[in-house]
């Protein structure tokens, strides 16, 4: 049998996460295109309805590695579980979806077994038989093709949102699972997980928000925001924020939208100097309509917006601001 | 305890980048460079910890020439010496084969803490910190929003998706990637610039770094990436934005327009 390819899924609370269907439904495109079969692979202390799920889908098996070791997450014990599977089955190609968790194992997964790994990616083709990779480079302003060298495995991470999860296929019966009992002896995770918790609940949700005016680093400082804040005033707007505004704290971190942040979908999103880091896109690109005002052409931001303009924030705002309080 | 901080120097965030000849890089002429934001906290981070536990914070790039600067800005911000890993080929590197020549450079330093930032500007791999923990066979956690360190051990903060965080304990020596926001970076004083001028920074040539002489497996010598870059290019995901343009005043009068025609405004 030829080497698999590997689909590295995730599961929270027994259900499968979102990003993992839309890895898996790239994994189908690659397994039919290489010739190749499909695996899906879980681990975790208890996946059993996480591996039936993905087991109703278009693939070969399931490999459910479990353990008690796995629960909670350490890197260590997540290495070692999917070490052990990838020497003993040898994949040609694992791709996992670019999470906080993927980036905290799978770069040290990679160096242990000294096999390319390629993070983040935003597009696989198929040349020559091998797959070729895109990533951006230079914050989203730059696609970089990046081929791998040497044997496989190789290890990518798809960027989140990439890819539609839609693109998954049902199979025609459910795949087998084989369950793994992975060893939880040798050396312990030298991580010790003291707590878990929630950071403090939301206090201004903007979730509900119908008009979002978000500021970025353009801004230059906290005195400047006053333009941003008479502009959010002037079309009954909530103002929200990209991270480093918050990580300045010249506004709350209850008002930062992103990965780390809030999700958003107003009907009106307005993004004054924000480059458009996919990490702030995950938060707002459900929005009905985004307007961005970046003085940089290339900023990423244009990527998903609808309307734009080119120019310096300190006289495009301003403006603005005035012709919407005359109605 | 001596804190060993990794800084890379990259383009200026708001640079206007253009794509070499050979599409394998940027045109690095006419480029402002800076030391990776990400790494100023860690940076930050590191002479923070050795105000309150004292020892020695080293800080170390691999890269060309041009990224002594880096080291410089470290230096005047305040650690105390640097390494320089010099080498043309850290450019085309990628994160593996800058993790092994980092790790073969620290190697006989003995920290007892590796800070890295996040992820890098330019490439954003998102890893050489947690592949150089591998290499130094010292545990590792990422995106690290609070430091503690206790006898032996660390305790820190982890930051996770949606608004979740962690606490986790690891033993000394550790690798940690510095989440941004952790702090408030200091700016570097004139008297620092100056004191910097004094300070050690020592130059090691890339191939003498690698273990061996050699790179990661199946990809030659020391310094060459088991992942190659084929080719940069601008996106060619084709923007739908409706751009205005001309001075900010008439681009805004032709957006509210649009805005009102298309029924955008209620
Ligand atoms: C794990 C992780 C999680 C993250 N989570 C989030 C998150 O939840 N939310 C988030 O936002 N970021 C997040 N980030 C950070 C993200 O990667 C970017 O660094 C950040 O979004 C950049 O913010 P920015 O666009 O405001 O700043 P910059 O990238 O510095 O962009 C500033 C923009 O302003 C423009 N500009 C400057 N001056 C002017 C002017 N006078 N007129 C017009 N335009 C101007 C510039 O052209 C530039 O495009 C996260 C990063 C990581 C690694
Ligand atoms: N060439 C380099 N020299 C020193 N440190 C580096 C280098 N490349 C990456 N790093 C460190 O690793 C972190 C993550 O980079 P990356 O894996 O490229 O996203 C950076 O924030 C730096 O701390």
């Amino acid at each position: 049998m030829s080497a698999e390819i590997w689909v590295f899924a995730e599961e929270r609370g027994g259900t499968v996460k979102p990003t993992s269907w839309e890895v898996l439904g790239v994994g189908q495109r690659l397994a039919g295109e290489l010739g190749k079969p499909l695996a899906a692979v879980i681990a975790g202390s208890d996946v059993g309805s996480a591996a039936g799920a993905l087991a109703a889908k278009e693939l070969s098996r399931v490999l459910a590695l479990e353990s008690p070791a796995l629960d909670p997450y350490t890197p260590d014990a997540h290495t070692r579980a999917v070490r052990e599977a990838i020497e003993s089955e040898s994949p040609d190609l694992i791709l996992f979806s670019h999470t906080y968790r993927i980036r905290d194992f799978v770069p040290k997964l990679a160096a242990a077994l000294d096999r390319p790994y390629v993070p983040d990616c935003v597009g696989v083709t198929v040349e020559d038989g091998q797959p070729v990779f895109v990533r951006q480079v230079f914050q989203g302003k730059i696609d970089a093709r990046v081929a791998v060298r040497g044997e496989g495995p190789w290890l990518a991470t798809l960027q989140n949102g990439a890819f539609p999860a839609e693109d998954v296929r049902a199979g025609a019966a459910a795949a087998p699972v084989e369950r793994r009992a992975m060893d939880s002896g040798g050396a312990a995770s030298r991580t010790t997980v003291l707590e878990v918790f929630e950071g403090v609940k939301d206090k201004v949700d903007l979730t509900r928000a119908e008009v979002i005016v978000a500021v970025g680093r353009g801004i230059g400082k906290q005195e400047n925001l006053k333009i941003v804040q008479e502009l959010a005033d002037a079309f009954g707007a909530e103002l929200a924020a990209s991270r480093p505004v918050c990580d300045n704290e010249w506004l709350p971190m209850d008002r930062q939208i992103g990965s780390s942040g809030q999700t958003v979908s107003p009907r009106l999103y307005i993004a004054v100097g924000i480059s458009g880091a996919i990490q702030h896109l995950v938060g707002m690109k459900g929005a009905a309509t985004i307007v961005a005002i970046n003085k940089d052409p290339n900023a990423p931001i244009f990527q998903v917006a609808d309307y734009g303009i080119v120019g310096d924030l300190f006289e495009v705002v301003p403006a603005l601001t005035a012709l919407a309080r005359a109605g | 305890m001596k804190i060993v901080v990794c800084i890379k120097h990259v383009p200026a965030r708001d640079s206007r980048l253009r794509i070499a000849q050979s599409g394998e890089w940027i045109e690095e002429r006419d480029l402002s460079w800076e030391i990776n934001e990400p790494d100023t906290y860690a940076l930050e981070e590191a002479l923070r910890l050795r105000e309150k536990h004292g020892g020695e914070v080293l800080a170390i790039t691999a890269g060309p020439d041009r990224a002594a600067e880096a080291l410089k800005r470290g230096l005047a911000m305040g650690a105390d010496r640097a390494i320089h890993l010099a080498g043309d080929v850290f450019n085309a590197a990628d994160a593996n084969a800058t993790a092994r020549g980092l790790a073969d450079a620290l190697r006989g330093e003995a920290p007892d803490l590796v800070l890295a930032g996040v992820q890098s500007d330019d490439k954003g791999y998102a890893a050489t910190g947690v592949m150089l923990a591998e290499l130094l066979g010292m545990p590792h956690s990422t995106l690290i929003m609070e430091v503690e360190v206790l006898d032996g051990r660390v305790k820190v903060k982890r930051e996770m998706e949606s608004g979740w965080f962690e606490w986790l304990e690891l033993p000394l020596p550790a690798v940690l990637t510095i989440q941004s926001g952790i702090n408030q970076v200091r700016y570097s004083t004139l008297k620092g610039i100056m004191a910097a001028k004094k300070k050690d920074l020592r130059r090691v040539e890339a191939p003498a770094a690698g273990s061996a002489g050699t790179g990661p497996a199946g990809t030659g010598p020391a310094g060459t990436s088991p992942t190659a870059l084929h080719g940069l290019a601008f996106p060619s995901r084709t923007s739908r934005a409706e751009i205005f343009d001309g001075d900010g005043k008439a681009a805004a009068g032709s957006l509210w327009e649009r805005l009102r025609r298309d029924g955008k405004l209620r």
